[in-house]
């Protein structure tokens, strides 16, 4: 068994953008943005950077291919840099990258950036691109949200809920994210809806209407890590260490065999079991403090509280309903408006994931600060993104927690 | 005659969407003086994703059903509305089918008797090979023509073999034909609309007269009392067919009085079609006349088998199964007859890569995927390593077809966020009867009707158009069964 990647990382500084319609700012704008607060957080010079590593997914018609537009836009001193893609969990990926890199000790101070320019695109939604040479001749040229609003058709059926039920709840899962995103400043999408306001809403995709879509926006967000060693040199007392960095990618099973029931994400659980396992989590639905899922959609949020283990199968509505990811539920989703109302500038995602599960495990997160299990503040937190769509999609789960001393 | 052909099997598409001859008169009556009469009944009208070659792809697989041991050996697709000027139609159709690449295909078109003339090719080559004749007509018409009210979608196919074989609806006593450029009506190459000539001049100069003479000659021949023929199948209305039947003698002759209501006149598809409303009628042993018209006549006299009832239940089939189209300007966009505006999404780029395409023709084209040998797990499209993940054996999959297969819907949704001809866009999981998993288009469905469970069967459609160098995409959907 490998030893994994637990404690062996910790992160030196993190920073975001203000992310949303950002139509004064290019990816160079956003990129300099984050990577300006991530190197005041961490205390460094840009220059101890020895890698970094750049996510962006799709817009490389704004951002450009490989890693050049990271290092030319941060004048980075010609350190080796790459570009990663893997669809929605390309923040993550990049994070991984970086973490892998000085767990490995091919370097101590690595970067981690991601970024996206969305509102170049021209029109609401994300840019229309072609879907593969030959895919383009017999798949259906979905939507995200068209691919996404199917898990519901199927959860519904499988689960014995009527659409209107199981609105209900997805209703919920939207509300209490904008509810969360209005103590965010450097959210989206900041004002307040009712339920009445998501259910009346107009359909986008059967049965998702507009306010069951995240936002699409542009943003940059990015990690410094290190060793706990480094980091304590540069004056660090409570670290954030990686406990956990896990990919699960679909082999082909839900595009084309009849064992996946449409329901649930394949391809979740299974990293999820492998980052519990890698980060020494027993009883996540115990442990876990807070979590920032993939709810580029809130039928994902939905069935993604079922593939990561935090409620019983078929009963996620229950849960939703009953408030247990609410702000001042047991195990709080989304609090800093996830991608629903932050936003989903998709290369960022990952990483603006782990910018507050950062600043929260520190009591950094000013007005929307949890208190954490007994008042002790949290100390243990989960990222989760959804790649693709649910006929094939590569699943992350990260898992981030205090460093003890 | 030698009775050397017969008609061994039929089959008819008609598109599920009609549009109400009362709702095209209501919408165009500013264009006439009050009062213009309303001609009854409604027209068939193919849906965004029909054209064509779709149609005849419907037509072919019911008249094929059952029969892929027996392939014939010339596929014939005659239309003047083919897809493309220059590309083997007849050859995709073929390729749909599944039908071997040494099958000789024909593209016919040119005039409305294409189907006909066909036929008669079909009949003279009988004794040696089996021919499926297929046709297929979608023409446009101006808004507000006489032609729009009268034009319909649909295709019928007939597969034409040696007499003698089992149970055929008809047998074939003899043909005829006789040129004449009468020009009725013409539609110049690369034009959209037929320009149509006086109609009395043409009913008085042609069809009261080319046509008689043309069918007696077809009679005499084979020294036929027309008064013995039961039965006249003529692309007209009922109206001009009588009068055509008394002109010619055949005094005792039925004629049609369905398809002109129920589904209007469907170019070279009509005489064919005509064919099986006469059979339907028919009672074995019983006599008909029927007639393709288009610069000249096509005459043949056929006589009615034991399996003539099957022309009937085909006819009723495809009648039954309709659907009202509620929108008179949604019917002109799908011909692209008024331009509408869909947004920035139905801008992306429909380049092909033909070399995909080729590679990949018998996914595309035929809808074969594969089967596993080891596991009997079946997928689309057919990958070198088995999709089980209990299996994942590389390189044991047998081509299987799923074209004749049926599904249920696993997982749909109604995309109005898509660019999609006729909203919503709306596509699923289907689950194959035999296993397999494939995320697909679902047509002819409207909003609020699919739900998870339905079973469906697969057709041939239109899936986009590359508007910028001109060339369409097809593929299969799953449509409700």
């Amino acid at each position: 068994m490998p030893s994994g990647i637990k404690d062996k990382v910790v992160i030196a500084g993190m920073g975001c953008s203000k992310f949303g319609e950002r139509w004064s700012a290019g990816p160079d704008d956003l990129m300099v943005e984050a990577f300006g607060e991530a190197l005041a957080d961490a205390g460094i010079e840009r220059d101890r950077i020895e890698a970094a590593w750049l996510g962006v997914f799709f817009d490389e018609q704004s951002t450009g291919k490989s890693s050049l537009p990271m290092s030319m836009a941060l004048r980075l001193p010609n350190v080796p840099t790459t570009r990663v893609e893997n669809l929605c969990a390309t923040g993550t990926e990049a994070l991984r990258g970086a973490v892998y890199a000085v767990a490995a000790g091919a370097c101590d101070i690595a970067l981690a950036m991601g970024v996206e320019k969305l509102k170049d695109t021209g029109f609401g939604g994300l840019p229309e691109r072609t879907k593969g040479t030959f895919e383009d001749l017999y798949l259906p040229s979905s939507t995200a949200p068209g691919a996404f609003a199917q898990l519901a058709s199927a959860y519904a059926h499988a689960y014995g809920y009527s659409i209107d039920e199981l609105k209900r709840a997805m209703a919920h899962v939207s509300w209490k994210s904008h509810e969360n995103a209005v103590r965010n400043p450097k959210a989206h999408l900041r004002n307040r809806i009712t339920i009445e306001q998501a259910l009346e809403a107009p359909m986008i995709a059967y049965p998702l209407g507009v306010y069951d879509c995240c936002g699409v926006s542009d943003g940059a967000a990015c990690a410094i890590v290190t060793t706990p060693e480094i980091a304590r040199s540069l004056g660090k007392r409570d670290l954030v260490s990686v406990k956990a960095l896990q990919l699960a990618p679909s082999n082909g099973v839900e595009m084309g065999h009849q064992s996946w029931d449409g329901t649930h994400t394949l391809t979740t659980p299974l990293a999820a079991q492998r980052a519990y396992r890698e980060a020494g989590i027993r009883d996540p639905r115990a442990e876990l403090d807070l979590i920032e899922v993939h709810d580029c959609f809130s039928i994902t949020e939905l069935v993604v509280m079922e593939d990561l283990g935090l409620s019983d199968l078929g009963r996620a509505p229950h849960d939703i309903l009953d408030g247990r990811y609410d702000r001042d539920g047991a195990i709080p989703c989304q609090i800093d408006g996830g991608l629903k109302c932050f936003g989903h500038p998709i290369g960022a995602s990952g990483l603006r994931m782990a910018y507050e599960i950062y600043l929260q495990l520190l009591g950094r997160a000013g007005e929307r600060q949890l208190r954490g299990r007994g008042g002790r503040g949290p100390a243990l937190g989960l990222t989760h993104n959804l790649g693709g769509i649910p006929n094939r999609n590569v699943a992350s789960v990260s898992v981030l927690g205090l460093l003890a001393t | 005659m030698k009775e050397s052909a017969a008609i061994l099997a039929c089959g008819i598409h008609v598109p599920r969407l009609r549009l109400s001859r009362a709702r095209i008169a209501a919408e165009t009556a500013w264009l006439s003086a009050p009062a213009r009469p309303t001609p009854p009944g409604e027209r068939a009208i193919g849906n965004w994703d029909e054209d064509a070659l779709t149609m005849a792809v419907g037509a072919a697989r019911e008249a094929l059903a059952g029969r892929s041991a027996t392939p014939p050996a010339t596929l014939a697709f005659c239309t003047t509305t083919a897809p493309f000027a220059d590309r083997d139609d007849a050859g995709l159709v073929a390729a749909t089918l599944a039908l071997p690449e040494t099958t000789a295909t024909q593209n016919n078109g040119g005039s409305l008797r294409a189907g006909t003339r066909a036929l008669i090719g079909a009949c003279a080559a009988a004794g040696k090979e089996a021919t499926l004749v297929i046709a297929s007509d979608q023409r446009l018409a101006r808004i507000g023509s006489t032609q729009e009210f009268a034009y319909g979608d649909a295709a019928a196919a007939l597969l034409v073999g040696k007499a003698g074989e089992s149970a055929p609806l008809a047998t074939v006593l003899a043909t005829h034909a006789r040129g004449s450029d009468f020009v009725d009506h013409y539609r110049m190459a690369g034009a959209r609309f037929d320009y149509a000539l006086e109609e009395r001049w043409v009913r008085d100069e042609s069809f009261l007269k080319i046509v008689p003479r043309t069918i007696g000659e077809l009679l005499t021949a084979v020294a036929v009392n027309p008064a013995d023929v039961r039965h006249l199948a003529a692309p007209l209305g009922a109206g001009l067919a009588r009068r055509i039947a008394q002109v010619s003698g055949l005094a005792n002759a039925s004629v049609d009085e369905r398809l002109q209501r129920a589904c209007g006149d469907a170019g070279t598809a009509m005489p064919l079609l005509e064919i099986l409303a006469a059979l339907a009628r028919a009672a074995p042993g019983e006599m008909l006349v029927a007639i393709g018209l288009g610069q000249g006549v096509d005459a043949l006299l056929l006589r009615a088998e034991a399996g003539a009832p099957r022309a009937a239940a085909a006819l009723e089939r495809a009648l039954e199964r309709r659907r009202e189209e509620t929108s008179y300007l949604r019917y002109l966009s799908h011909r692209g007859l008024v331009e509408v505006d869909f947004g920035m999404r139905a801008e992306r780029d429909q380049r092909t890569a033909h070399t995909v395409a080729y590679r990949k023709r018998a996914a595309v084209s035929a809808f074969v995927g594969g089967r596993c040998e080891r596991c009997g797990t079946v997928q689309f499209p057919l990958a070198r390593v088995c999709v089980n993940p209990q299996c994942r054996a590389t390189d044991t999959q047998q081509p299987h077809r799923l074209a004749d297969s049926t599904g249920r819907v696993k997982t749909f949704t109604e995309d109005w966020q898509a660019f999609a001809p006729r909203p919503p866009y709306v596509y699923g999981n289907v689950e194959f009867a035999e296993g397999g998993n494939l995320l697909m288009e679902f047509t002819d469905v409207e909003s609020g009707e699919l739900a998870v469970g339905d079973p469906v069967r697969f057709e041939f459609r239109i899936k986009d158009e590359d508007r910028a160098r001109g060339f369409r995409r097809y593929f299969w959907k799953a449509t409700r069964v």
